[in-house]
């Protein structure tokens, strides 16, 4: 079931704050997040987010496609690299 | 001879049964279309007169997307998911199943055949 519209989309509100001043201000710079549930809105087209990966933080420059994707969507948690193969 | 979207509809079959070989129509919308035609569903293919065929291809071409359309704005849709390199994008990418179903065993719709791997153990009884 989605979310209610009545509460509208969910960014953490940390994250909506730093977003709000950036644009305000005109800056840019990346910011760090562990926020990976937090949707992606139209404010944040363009900017790039370090988004944690429970390891370290990716870098996500964020497009206009993107838009309606949560953040941990793009900064993937499991490394498989395939099966070892046998000597 | 019905042919509709590019599609040779079989003649022998019902009207609601018949639209259904079209991709991007099943039951209930075959349905939806005869009604808005104005055609009674148990009409078989064969016997659908030149004006029923008019009408049918209207209210398909009015209300929904089939066939070669239908199936590009799907490859869109996977083709966008896997430029933005969502995770969804990469399992499309790697062709394992995007819902989170597991993968150790079964997933064999996105996995394809069984690829046998020489010198794997069988498990033990």
């Amino acid at each position: 079931m989605p979310r209610s519209l009545k509460k509208g989309p969910f960014v953490h509100y940390k994250l909506d704050k730093k977003i709000e001043a950036m644009n305000n201000s005109g800056k840019k710079t990346v910011i760090k997040t562990w926020s990976r549930s937090s949707l992606i809105t139209p404010e944040f087209v363009g900017h790039t987010f370090a988004v944690h990966n429970g390891n370290k933080f990716i870098p996500v420059y964020v497009t206009e496609n993107m838009v309606g994707h949560k953040l941990g969507e793009f900064a993937p948690t499991r490394t498989f690299k395939g099966h070892p193969v046998k000597k | 001879m019905a042919r509709i979207a590019g599609i040779d509809l079989p003649r022998n079959k019902r009207g609601v049964i018949g639209l259904t070989y079209i991709h991007g129509i099943g039951s209930s919308r075959a349905a939806f279309i005869l009604d808005q035609a104005k055609v009674d569903q148990n009409k078989k293919v064969e016997d659908w007169t030149d004006t029923d065929i008019a009408g049918i291809r209207q209210v398909i071409g009015n209300e929904f997307k089939v066939e070669g359309e239908l199936r590009s704005e799907v490859q869109m849709n996977i083709k966008r998911l896997m430029d933005i390199g969502c995770y969804r994008g990469l399992r499309h990418r790697k062709g394992l199943p995007l819902r989170g179903q597991r993968t150790k065993n079964n997933a064999r719709t996105r996995k394809g055949k069984k690829k046998t791997i020489a010198g794997k153990k069988k498990a033990p009884k």
